[in-house]
């Protein structure tokens, strides 16, 4: 071998290298790509990005597998006329064919009932595209996966503080000095937080994990608190009364800043009880935020408008209105609420000791009150007070979907949004950081639409599909209360499911409840699979059939890139890219890549040529937006309005004029205007030479204290993110939700649900957190189902995409069930032992791995490692199938049907949000027959290889090198 | 003289993996590749990798410390690996301490492998050599690299920083000073090999309460005179 | 460790064929000091070609152990530090030296140079050979052994025990198919090689005996706690790191249930001492002409059950990182 330091790489056939966007998972972290003779070399972070700095994960440097991987769909397949769906029999078809197929489907369904079609999408970064072309068609049938990942903790914390974590907002680690992080695995904000999390540690921060599971991040903290699922509203609860005990709250923080102060009308006989005193009368905003016309007790002249100059308000109390209404402050509520919550009573229900809890109540409170942060950053509030420095109480916390996942999920964040508001932490440093574009009003103005004539042939939809209701007006129901949504979002079943329930639409669509409909479109979803609950009863919906021999589900168009469990049970298949053949953009529209300090977005370049006849789903849907001559995308005389998707981005506006587009960066002619600005149309260039992103850096008295910065809230209007200047106090007492129970007990004067819902809503929209088992183990025998079983994201694996990666699979190519050894032994049941893992609804076969790291309640695995035999280009013995196991196949879409919800069929979700409960599921294991096979149970036909999959022979051996592999 | 070397600081690691495959990549199309995969898309894929991620569990519930543990070549100073090596293909860098095996000798005869207790080498089952961690050599010599990227390209990647690099013998050097300060350790010093590559240890930041904390003067409880008269009877009405 | 059936012929094809080499060696210088009856060339020709095709399909075999054979020229180079190295030296010539001693005997250039005494010890060419073959025979079993044996992560092997056994094994194995061979000529000397292949025996059962028991109360220097240097009892593994296996699943561990290491030890602990012992006193009683071959065919198969059993007793420390999947 020559001396390796003898020569440069680079030197070594073509070298290139571009810069681009990561797109193996959602975290959307900047790469330079390295080409050696056109063949992808070297994946590297980018340095120069703010998101990664530099750093990559294990998906993002496995890239390269990605682009060899035998799993890619390389042309437009139609199903064989005389096969049956799912049985992945296909024939290839030309793009124009496809588009025509789809362009008469759809252009009839349009004309006829645009509700027919259903649009929904899976972990996508394109609803900006595609929640607008739903829209164009008027479809109301439209979400992504929000619903089904983690609607609880965007509604549970935005309809408290007007921001949430996920990718809307996180914790700041740089300031904070106690970090407690609670039921998060890997999160998706992961790179960033595991820079983060180092970095804060080898600061000397504490950080605490609060998990029932040990993993990960977990591993490193200094604490580990083990937890029962389900059971954190009962933690929060204790905490926060445990924090008002010894008065280790902020005062001053909760008076300004929150509407803890405020007076609540108290008077169970009033149909205005738990509402706020508000005086109609007074002049003050009133759009969709909360109007300012509320009051406070001032210590020493009573009731008072809040805010006024001088009051020093009462923050507990219960006092009477000169017109003799009893009041309590907003905060008095909260303490009467939870001073039942011992942590005695907090124990018995989460299985940490008291004096754990009791503790972990003191360290937050005396952090947050003993070792405050000062910036030197004066700045003025909403109500013209200037300060002249930045305070923040450092303790920061994280939460993803250990608490989104279960059906109290909504409540338990509310709770937590509260504990971390009685702290005063929100948007302070040190403690939760908002990124744009929040905060956002509570709850933010978009509305779905409210009545089924949104819905109209030909027409565009009149409304967004999505949105955020405020009151029952908002809900999008027919006059007798029922559902327009094939998902029943913001129905009275699922009112606040602001990101639709797409775990529902398979099982809604196949029962014909509320009604069937034709076309179900899924674009990266893989919902026969792992984004399905009840997964083998899932697949057989897709291809049930009426007595008439037509399916139930008339059609099905899948678009997907690799060939997926999913692409198996479509009749029409578009072939997509990669992320490194194509234009992406990470809007300001969707979830942008925003940074604490300012808005940031970002675009994808394309790196490769697309494969085959591949084509960017997003081109795709422009072209068929045109041909059906939806009106964003057509001129006047019908002709298309756009080339490709790169012509849309840079000259689409929202509308004409607006200055508001898909890309918020480089606008203006000569792309010096941010945010809004006339089309540019060298944006894409500008975005090129600024390495594929663009960063406003707001002014330093801009980026904290934002619910109540009069600078930001101003600066945020004149740049189109919202379109009030007013003040987001922070709810501790939601009025939103009691106008919701308020119209359960008949006392809320408009909209009211019907009988059957009557006592869900009165009971799940308490205006004040509380505390209830989740609904499944409401439900089930807990004696015949003692566990709870969940899954987690291994952080080398994104959902079901990698296992066609020869790199990543190596590191999980299956799965098992780890289960606490005393738990195990037990049942009898070894390490290693092959177990059944059984649930109300279905068992799975699997093998059982032991683990000190989990709490004996729990049993877990990786989620997504199993895979349906045949699928993703794997050979049909592949691990993945014969030894790895999907817990989905025992998760209910749907509840076990009880008397206690009148005998109704309701979504394994949570009451308020719709949020999928997947983490409510209660199991039992026990050994498996001796006898029996070692492998993994449900076991499906394999998939077989579709036409244009393999373009390579597969040998025994694979030796990628860069510059020559698969070159002869 | 130079000894280049990692030291995986434990107490940051998450176990993300992000290490294997970087280097994964940046090997298999560079001067120590390919790294060939074995049954790629079928049943028990294998291959060759530089870099391992462990996990480990310490004591039992509830007090379990879950242990992530990235091991590749330790770049002893006195490998046991290269003496034993019949055809000198296993040899150690004089200027930089880096340990490195030739493919043109190496005769696959899997020798040094035995004489490794760390389990970091491995044959490449296709191409019938030993390979291992390079240290990423044909990047931390690559002149032509800036400065700040002439680093292994597991180190650049790594999302926690739990890998820092450079020299072992430079006292002054990052690596030294965290050996020093942090109490950085060698695996299995047994058997005398002086890995070159160090661990660092978990560490444990606590807070201390005292009753102090818990009773102060300006607790805001005390400006909420937290009684309200709503006219119930009291002594007042019935004694004089 | 994995036993590659490679290793396993390589060893005792090599141990066989010394052993047997200098069987014929030591009847030669018996045979010369008139201890024992002198033997034809042709004995002498026929028993190095044996020993020589012993030697040879070791070495074949030691080949199915390369990744790269074509390149077993480049093992020679590092003679200084490598044992394994050294053997690569040592074994070809060892293999020219049986060769060499052959064809002596072949074209009978065995007309003395020197006698010692009065025809007490007539020196010839073949003598010179031998006897030198015989000190590089006796080096061959060193290096072999301490290919093993200087491996001092492999706590079973590392020990003088390692070389002992080898050499002792080869040498009973050599004497026992001395024994058969002159069995199958129908001549003298099974007797005589039989009594030095039962003494071998007896030795290798001793030193054998004695690493076993060495063995079963080795305090391993590595465990759990200085291999990821985390102190404390409990320490388990729960992933690798990877799902199906690796080079470091493969090459060091067996992949057998402690039954089956259980069963193959006390399988050869039967096969290579007792049995053959009894079959040599058996067919010196009875004379028979094929127990002593049977004795060899067994004690063989014994010692190849042996040397997959040293191979698979032995715990390589690297094992402590590859113990579970998950
Ligand atoms: N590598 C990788 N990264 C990803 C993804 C991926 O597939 N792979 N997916 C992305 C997506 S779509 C999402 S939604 C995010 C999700 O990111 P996370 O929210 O981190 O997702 P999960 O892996 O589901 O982790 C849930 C955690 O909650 C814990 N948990 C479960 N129930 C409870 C409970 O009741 N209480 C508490 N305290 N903890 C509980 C589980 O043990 C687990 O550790 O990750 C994103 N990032
Ligand atoms: N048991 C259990 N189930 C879960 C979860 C859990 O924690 N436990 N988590 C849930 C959550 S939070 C989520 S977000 C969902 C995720 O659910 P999905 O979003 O359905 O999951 P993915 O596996 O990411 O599937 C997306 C599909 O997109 C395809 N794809 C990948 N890249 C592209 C591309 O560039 N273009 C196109 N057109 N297609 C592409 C993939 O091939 C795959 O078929 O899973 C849910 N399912
Ligand atoms: S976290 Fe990893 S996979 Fe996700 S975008 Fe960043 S580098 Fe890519
Ligand atoms: S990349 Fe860093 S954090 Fe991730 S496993 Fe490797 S050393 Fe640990
Ligand atoms: S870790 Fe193993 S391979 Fe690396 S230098 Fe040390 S002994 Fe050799
Ligand atoms: S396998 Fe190669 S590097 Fe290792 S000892 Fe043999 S020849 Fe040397
Ligand atoms: S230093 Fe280079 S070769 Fe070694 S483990 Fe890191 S990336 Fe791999
Ligand atoms: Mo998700």
């Amino acid at each position: 071998m020559h001396d390796p330091a003898s020569r440069s790489d680079q030197s070594i056939g073509h070298h290139e290298v571009k810069e681009t966007t990561c797109y193996m998972c959602a975290c959307r972290c900047g790469i330079r790509v390295h080409l050696r003779d056109g063949e992808v070399r070297y994946i590297e972070g980018n340095p120069d990005h703010p998101l990664n700095q530099g750093i990559l994960c294990a998906k993002g440097s496995s890239g390269i597998m990605k682009q060899v991987s035998p799993a890619r769909l390389t042309k437009p397949l139609r199903r064989k006329a005389n096969a049956k769906r799912g049985e992945s029999q296909f024939e290839e078809i030309s793009w124009d064919q496809a588009m025509s197929m789809l362009t008469e489907r759809l252009g009839r369904l349009r004309a006829e009932d645009p509700k027919q079609f259903a649009l929904f999408t899976g972990r996508d970064q394109m609803q900006a595209l595609t929640g607008m072309f739903a829209k164009q068609f008027g479809t109301p049938n439209y979400a992504a996966h929000g619903g089904f990942c983690s609607v609880n903790m965007a509604t549970g914390m935005i309809y408290s503080i007007g921001g949430s974590f996920w990718e809307f907002g996180g914790p700041d680690l740089d300031h904070a000095k106690l970090f407690v992080m609670i039921g998060t695995a890997e999160d998706h904000h992961s790179n960033p937080l595991k820079k983060e999390l180092s970095k804060f540690k080898r600061q000397g921060g504490r950080f605490i994990a609060i998990n029932p599971v040990r993993s990960g991040y977990a591993a490193i903290a200094d604490e580990w608190v083990p937890i029962k699922p389900g059971t954190d509203g009962a933690l929060f609860l204790a905490l926060i009364n445990e924090i008002l005990k010894t008065g280790l709250f902020d005062r001053d923080f909760l008076i300004q800043y929150t509407n803890a102060a405020e007076l609540v009308i108290d008077d169970p006989e009033r149909d205005d009880h738990a509402m706020f005193y508000r005086d109609t009368s007074i002049d003050v905003t009133r759009g969709c935020t909360d109007p300012q016309d509320k009051f406070w007790w001032d210590r020493n002249s009573g009731e008072v408008l809040s805010h006024t100059k001088g009051a020093d308000p009462r923050l507990l109390g219960a006092f009477t209105m000169k017109d003799g209404t009893p009041v309590k402050t907003s905060f008095q509520l909260l303490k009467e609420r939870v001073e039942p919550h011992t942590v005695e009573w907090a124990s018995g229900i989460t299985g940490i000791p008291a004096e754990t809890i009791r503790r972990l109540s003191h360290e937050m409170g005396i952090m947050a009150r003993d070792h405050k942060i000062e910036l030197p950053i004066s700045w003025t509030d909403a109500w013209d007070n200037e300060h002249a420095s930045v305070t923040g109480n450092p303790v920061a916390f994280h939460a993803m979907r250990g608490l989104a996942a279960h059906s109290n999920g909504f409540q338990t964040i509310r709770a937590l949004s509260i504990l971390m508001t009685v702290l005063g932490t929100i948007d302070r440093p040190g403690g939760f950081r908002h990124k744009a574009p929040f905060p956002k009003p509570i709850p933010p103005c978009p509305k779905p639409p409210n009545s089924p004539d949104a819905v109209q042939p030909n027409t565009p939809l009149d409304g967004l599909p999505l949105g955020w209701p405020a009151k029952p007006e908002d809900l999008f129901v027919d006059a007798e209360g029922e559902p327009v949504r094939l998902d029943k979002a913001f129905s009275w079943e699922y009112p606040l499911a602001a990101h639709g329930l797409m775990h529902n639409v398979i099982t809604n669509a196949w029962r014909g409840d509320p009604y069937p409909i034709d076309t179900l479109f899924l674009f990266m979803a893989n919902m026969a699979w792992n984004s399905s609950m009840n997964t083998v009863e899932a697949r057989k919906m897709l291809v049930d059939r009426h007595e008439n021999g037509e399916y139930k589900i008339p059609f099905l168009v899948v678009c997907d890139t690799y060939s997926s469990e999913t692409v198996a049970f479509a009749d029409l298949v578009l072939p997509d890219t990669t992320y490194l053949e194509r234009h992406d953009v990470l809007s300001m529209l969707d979830r942008p890549i925003s940074e604490f300090d300012g808005p940031v977005d970002a675009v994808r370049l394309p790196v490769l040529p697309p494969k085959g006849e591949c084509r960017p789903f997003q081109d795709v849907l422009i072209e068929l937006g045109a041909r059906l001559g939806l009106p964003a995308f057509t001129n006047d005389d019908g002709t298309p309005k756009f080339r490709n998707y790169p012509d849309f981005v840079v000259n689409y506006e929202t509308s004409p004029g607006s200055g508001i587009g898909f890309l918020a960066g480089f606008r203006g002619k000569f792309g010096d205007k941010a945010m809004k600005g006339e089309p540019n149309p060298n944006q894409w260039e500008q975005y090129a030479a600024n390495h594929c992103f663009f960063h406003y850096e707001l002014p330093r008295s801009y980026q904290y204290m934002r619910n109540w910065n009069k600078g930001y809230l101003h600066w945020a209007r004149a740049h189109g993110m919202t379109k009030w200047a007013e003040p987001i106090l922070i709810h501790i007492h939601s009025e939103v939700l009691q106008r919701f129970r308020a119209a359960a007990q008949g006392k809320w004067p408009g909209r009211r649900p019907p009988e059957r819902y009557r006592e869900r809503i009165e009971t799940f929209f308490d205006p004040l957190p509380f505390y209830y088992e989740p609904l499944e183990a409401q439900r089930v025998d807990k004696n015949r189902y003692p566990l709870t079983a969940l899954t987690q994201r291994p952080m080398a694996m994104y959902h079901s995409w990698d296992s066609q990666n020869a790199w990543l699979r190596q590191i999980h190519s299956h799965n098992y069930l780890f289960v606490n050894p005393k738990v195990a032994i037990a049942q009898g049941i070894k390490d290693g032992d092959w177990i059944w893992v059984e649930s109300h609804l279905n068992r799975v076969k699997c093998m059982c791995r032991y683990s000190e790291a989990v709490e004996p309640g729990t049993v877990w695995t990786w989620n997504a490692i199993g895979k349906g035999a045949g699928a993703w280009g794997l050979s049909a013995n592949a691990d993945e199938s014969k030894k790895g196991f999907l817990l989905n196949h025992v998760i209910g879409e749907e509840l076990p049907v009880v008397s206690q919800d009148g005998g109704q069929v309701l979504s394994n979700s949570d009451p308020l949000t719709g949020q999928a409960a997947w983490f409510d599921t209660r199991v039992r294991i026990y050994p498996a027959e001796p006898t029996s096979k070692k492998i993994t149970e449900p076991q499906f036909t394999p998939m077989k290889a579709l036409p244009g999959q393999l373009t390579r022979p597969r040998g025994r051996w694979q030796a990628y090198v860069a510059g020559v592999f698969g070159k002869k | 003289m130079t000894q280049l070397a990692l030291v995986i600081d434990l107490n940051v690691c998450v176990g993300c993996h992000a290490c294997v495959t970087s280097c994964k990549q940046w090997n298999t199309s560079g001067w120590a590749g390919p790294m060939v995969d074995e049954n790629p898309y079928d049943a028990d894929p294998t291959g060759t990798f530089f870099n391992r991620v462990q996990t480990f569990e310490v004591g039992s519930y509830p007090n379990t410390e879950t242990v992530h543990f990235p091991k590749s070549c330790l770049h002893c100073e006195d490998p046991p690996c290269v003496p034993v090596c019949p055809t000198g293909a296993s040899y150690k860098r004089e200027d930089n301490g880096v340990v490195l095996v030739d493919y043109d000798k190496c005769i696959g005869c899997k020798y040094c492998s035995w004489a490794c207790p760390y389990g970091v080498r491995e044959l490449d089952a296709q191409q019938k050599v030993m390979k291992k961690c390079t240290l990423c050599i044909d990047r931390i010599t690559d002149q032509s690299l800036p400065e700040a990227e002439r680093k292994p390209a597991c180190v650049l990647a790594c999302p926690t920083s739990a890998r820092l690099y450079g020299d072992v013998h430079d006292p002054d050097s990052e690596v030294s000073i965290a050996i020093r300060e942090r109490g950085g350790y060698a695996l299995m010093p047994e058997w005398g090999t002086q890995p070159a590559n160090h661990y660092l240890p978990r560490q444990k930041n606590r807070m201390h309460i005292t009753e102090d904390d818990l009773q102060r003067v300006d607790n805001p409880l005390k400006k909420e005179d937290l009684t309200v008269y709503h006219g119930e009877e009291t002594l007042e009405d019935v004694t004089w | 460790m994995h036993p590659a059936f490679s290793v396993i012929f390589l060893t005792t094809l090599l141990g066989a064929g010394q052993g047997l080499f200098l069987a014929l060696v030591t009847g030669q210088v018996y045979s010369r000091i008139h201890l024992i009856e002198a033997q034809s060339s042709d004995y002498y020709l026929f028993g190095s070609l044996i020993a020589f095709a012993l030697l040879l399909t070791g070495l074949v075999s030691s080949f199915f152990h390369l990744g790269r054979p074509e390149r077993a020229w480049r093992t020679a180079t590092k003679w200084r530090t490598s044992w394994l190295s050294r053997e690569v030296i040592v074994l070809p010539l060892l293999m020219v030296l049986v060769a060499t001693f052959g064809l002596i005997h072949w074209m009978g250039w065995t007309q003395p140079f020197v006698v010692a005494g009065e025809d007490a010890l007539p020196v010839d060419a073949s003598l010179l050979v031998g006897v030198f073959g015989a000190l590089v025979a006796f080096a061959l079993f060193v290096a072999t052994a301490m290919i093993y044996a200087s491996v001092k992560f492999l706590q079973e092997w590392a020990s003088p025990l390692t070389v002992f056994n080898f050499t002792f094994f080869g040498l009973a194995s050599g004497f026992m198919l001395a024994a058969a061979y002159s069995a199958f000529l129908g001549n003298d000397l099974v007797t005589f090689f039989g009594t030095w292949a039962v003494i071998f025996t007896a030795i290798a059962f001793l030193s054998r005996g004695a690493s076993l028991l060495r063995n079963r109360r080795i305090k391993y220097r590595s465990n759990l706690k200085t291999a990821i240097g985390v102190r404390h009892q409990g320490i388990a593994q729960t992933s690798q790191g990877f799902s199906a296996g690796s080079f470091n699943t493969r090459e060091f561990f067996h992949h057998r249930g402690p039954r089956t290491l259980t069963m193959v030890r006390s399988l050869f602990m039967v096969l290579v001492f007792p049995v053959p012992v009894l079959l040599i006193g058996l067919a010196y009683v009875t004379k028979s002409p094929n127990l002593p071959i049977l004795a060899f065919l067994i004690q063989y198969l014994g010692l190849v059950a042996e040397r997959w059993y040293f191979f698979a007793e032995a715990q390589h420390p690297q094992n402590l990182y590859y113990q579970r999947v998950s």
